[in-house]
């Protein structure tokens, strides 16, 4: 069937710089560019190209130019080229449209409706190159009160503590199972956590064993599928977390392709080597709270009461009060992953349209959280499109202990958000099994990234919180006095409650 | 309206001066000192605010409650009136004497009351302080045009819009006598010409005084509604007095304790402790990590029984303490000290975050006729009470 979807991107080669020397060609996966010997000529398959920029990146002579194909239908706001191909590609193959990365789609992204406080006069603005500035925060369930007892002269804590994860930083490192992404990409993760002094979280995957020697800075996901779920695997990690959803597809469930069940990852995940791995859509021992509640507490006696456990839920419409349940059934940390949040694989139409953004879901739960007394018992840990250490300020003025980041961290690595994770064909080294691809991210190398990334925004943090009068970043969790909408109508002022700028 | 202009900031802005002065004898002196005290630091405050705090000055009624009550009009005493006999027996009340006083203008109608909760509200109810703080939370948020502004036992704050000397001569305090006095002088930045705005904050026999400027106050707020309080005031004065019952009147913690806090050592300080330390104070952050007091403030808290000085953690506003035999003075600059004690010789800069504390003795019950003997028990630097 001739295919009537156009290419996506136009090549320009411009001949008088390129070398032939065939980076292109050996660099793209999806076999964009062929070099022609008897002509000496580069030639492309346009039709082929995602737009992932690696041949561009990588040509020696900058003699690549990828851009969107200029040529539309004509002009049309209801019916657009985007919708077009969707249809197309459906008529020719009669599938669910299938995507990667997080939604792409223009809602609202409050990030940017939302303006930082500083101090002026009244208050002096402190400069973290010459004053303490912390960032230190522990994750884990706070008891309403401490009560102390006299240990001779000394006052001495009476009251046990529930476990707590420390991080250096309010920055941890989404879950991105082993399967989505390749082993070397999860090396460097676990790497620059460890690096960093916080965490990162092994996704539905289970955990190499390669990796253990990072377990202190790991947080093993358990999932629906339960793959690699067994003992050694909760006792190495930090931290575990239940994962319900997933904000780029909140209600379903996943699917590893068999092809990508190598040899290591069919050992990791406990699965037959080609297998697909599918990962059902609710958990199929939690079909109620209660049921959460028993999960919750299994997994807390199994690690004998030692370890954190989060549960991670899609940021849907009545968010609020699943988290207030999710914290009475036991929850120490609550993940709340919103609409923009990343996936390897997932229908295009569930990741567009279903779930809400993190910055509603975020305020609302904080605030439901505080209204029952109960937001001390939990941390909150936001995912979903964080992009900039200015989002990551925002996210904890407004009621975060700290923040999930999957795609800025991916990006960070070398990522182009070319959303076609699913395909397995990564150039980037990233999302793909294939050994002759994931050798390209070298893990001294991507965790080198993912440190210098985590460093500089950890700086802009501080210079953040310093300008606000603030030196310790719990002065500034859920202190939303220090924000200001600007362009925000009043519904969503009272949803973030917060006030509009010049208020 | 006396209530005069308010704005709806996120809180109030100001800057101001301190005064604290306590006998741990419990001998008593008059509120003259304090009123010379303030008045030196007058270019610390715009006359927009002043206020005292006096603890024994009510001995004939030691076991009541006083309550301080600004209103706007006879509407709401009567209201406020209606309420209290439902809750409480009035043992007195009057009209709070004052003298006309240049620099005081259109102050409200200033009333106390002496009261005690009813035998019927205090069987079901399991704390008298928390029902009384109940009563003044509700008065000061559902009755329009009325203001508790002290509510404790032999105890009163006087308080009001003027320079703090004035606020001082027009209630009459050189005829009033305490064996613990502190006085505020206010420069707000918002202009709020409300009476009840002034300082000291106070609900039971806690009040605070304040200056500076609180970075954290919105998250310390949120916290603090999370126990059950309402700040009605917008203030970090407030915010700072409820920390303080919450910390030490509800969870029981010592001073120094609830020092560690509001204004609690660094995380590389913690890292560096004995692990028994290490532990408790790394536990306090983690539980009170929404209570730190963030940004510049020094603060003069006082209870019956106690005085409590403390700056920010990196000290950011002044607070000079000293002591003269029985008397522990507390200031925002030294100068006012030495006008009022001319013999006055050890004086200190406290650290950031250390807390100064005057206490009674144990022997020397709080509102009683006080004997000779007792002397300043400084817990800085030494035992910490739990």
């Amino acid at each position: 069937m001739k295919s009537y979807i156009m290419p996506q991107f136009l090549i320009e080669r411009d001949d008088y710089r390129c070398i032939r020397c065939e980076v292109c060609v050996r660099q793209c996966a999806f076999d964009v560019h062929w070099y022609d010997e008897e002509e000496d000529t580069v030639f492309a398959d346009e039709s082929k190209c995602v737009g992932c920029l690696r041949c561009a990146t990588l040509c020696p002579t900058n003699a690549l130019v990828v851009r969107r194909n200029p040529t539309q239908i004509p002009e049309n706001a209801n019916w657009t080229m985007d919708t077009l191909h969707n249809i197309y590609k459906q008529a020719e193959t009669g599938g669910v449209l299938l995507t990667g990365m997080g939604c792409d789609k223009d809602y609202p992204i409050y990030w940017d409706r939302i303006v930082l406080d500083a101090s002026q006069v009244t208050n002096p603005s402190i400069d973290p190159l010459r004053e303490p500035m912390e960032l230190r925060t522990y994750l884990g369930a706070k008891p309403d009160a401490l009560e102390m007892e006299r240990e001779g002269k000394q006052a001495a804590l009476k009251t046990r503590l529930a476990p707590q994860l420390r991080l250096e930083t309010p920055i941890m490192f989404s879950a991105i199972s082993y399967g989505a992404i390749s082993y070397n990409a999860c090396e460097s993760l676990a790497r620059a956590a460890a690096e960093m002094g916080t965490y990162y979280n092994t996704g539905e995957g289970g955990l190499h064993r390669n990796l253990y020697k990072y377990g202190a800075n790991t947080i093993a996901q358990v999932a629906s599928g339960r793959f690699g779920v067994h003992a050694d695997y909760l006792d190495v990690a930090a931290a575990l977390e239940i994962k319900i959803g997933q904000g780029a597809k909140p209600g379903i469930g996943g699917h590893l392709p068999g092809e990508k069940v190598s040899a290591e990852i069919s050992r990791t995940r406990m699965i037959p080597e080609g297998t697909d791995a599918l990962s059902p859509a609710p958990h199929h021992d939690i079909y109620s709270i209660e049921d959460l509640a028993q999960l919750i507490y299994a997994l807390k006696e199994t690690t004998h009461w030692e370890k954190p456990v989060s549960v991670k839920i899609a940021a849907v419409h009545n968010a609020a009060a699943i988290a207030s349940g999710m914290v009475r059934a036991g929850a120490d940390i609550i993940a709340l992953d919103g609409i923009r949040g990343g996936t390897g694989a997932a229908p295009t139409m569930i990741r567009d349209n279903v779930g809400i953004p993190i910055e509603l879901a975020l305020a609302a739960v904080d605030d439901r959280l505080r209204m029952e007394g109960i937001r001390n018992r939990a941390s909150i840990v936001v995912a979903g499109g964080i992009r900039s250490s200015s989002d990551v300020v925002k996210a904890i003025a407004l009621g975060a202990d700290a923040v999930y980041i999957g795609t800025a961290a991916l990006v960070a690595m070398g990522c182009h958000v070319c959303q076609k994770c699913y395909t397995g064909k990564c150039n980037w080294g990233i999302a793909t099994q294939d050994p002759y691809l994931s050798k390209r991210l070298n893990p001294e190398v991507g965790s080198r990234r993912l440190i210098n990334l985590l460093q500089a925004w950890s700086h802009e943090i501080m210079e953040m919180l310093g300008g606000m009068g603030i030196n310790a970043v719990e002065s500034l969790r859920g202190n939303r006095l220090r924000l200001r909408g600007v362009g925000l109508k009043q519904e969503e002022l009272d949803i973030l409650s917060i006030k509009h700028a010049g208020e | 309206m006396l209530r005069g202009a308010r704005f709806h900031d996120d809180k109030d802005y100001s800057a101001c001066s301190i005064f604290g002065m306590m006998n741990v004898r419990g001998e008593k002196f008059n509120g003259e000192s304090m009123i010379v005290a303030i008045a030196n630091m007058k270019e610390r405050s715009n006359g927009l605010g002043g206020g005292f705090a006096a603890y024994g000055i009510y001995p004939q009624y030691a076991d009541l409650y006083c309550f301080h009550m600004m209103f706007d009009d006879q509407v709401a005493r009567k209201e406020v009136e209606e309420y209290l006999e439902g809750y409480f027996s009035l043992e007195g009340s009057e009209v709070i004497p004052t003298r006309n006083t240049p620099g005081v203008d259109e102050p409200p109608i200033l009333w106390r009351y002496f009261l005690q909760s009813r035998e019927s509200v205090l069987d079901e109810t399991e704390d008298v302080d928390d029902f009384v703080v109940q009563a003044v939370m509700h008065m000061n948020a559902a009755i329009d045009g009325a203001f508790v502004f002290s509510s404790g036992r032999n105890m009163g704050v006087f308080k009001g819009v003027g320079f703090p000397e004035d606020i001082g001569r027009f209630f009459r305090l050189e005829e009033y006598e305490g064996y613990q006095w502190t006085a505020h002088g206010r420069f707000p930045t918002n202009t709020q010409g409300w009476w009840g705005g002034a300082h000291p904050f106070n609900i039971l026999d806690w009040s605070v005084v304040h200056n500076g400027e609180i970075s954290s106050y919105g998250i310390n707020l949120r916290y603090l509604e999370m126990y059950g309080y309402k700040c009605t005031l917008h203030t970090d004065t407030e915010v700072v007095a409820y920390a303080v019952d919450l910390l030490m009147r509800r969870h029981g913690l010592s001073v120094r304790t609830m020092s560690n806090v509001l204004a609690a050592p660094l995380w590389a300080e913690i890292d560096r402790m004995p692990p028994g330390d290490k532990v408790l104070h790394t536990a306090l952050r983690q539980t009170y990590g929404s209570l730190l007091l963030n940004g510049p403030f020094s603060v003069i808290i006082s209870n019956s029984r106690q005085m409590i000085g403390l700056t920010d953690r990196i000290r950011l506003r002044p607070l000079v303490a000293g002591r003269n035999g029985d008397v522990t003075y507390i200031s925002s600059e030294e100068a006012s000290m030495h006008l009022v004690d001319d013999t006055l010789e050890d004086t200190w800069i406290p650290h950031g975050g250390e807390p100064i504390v005057a206490e009674l003795e144990e022997e020397y019950p709080a509102g009683k006729e006080l004997g000779e003997g007792a002397e300043v028990k400084e817990l800085f630097g030494s035992t910490d009470a739990v």
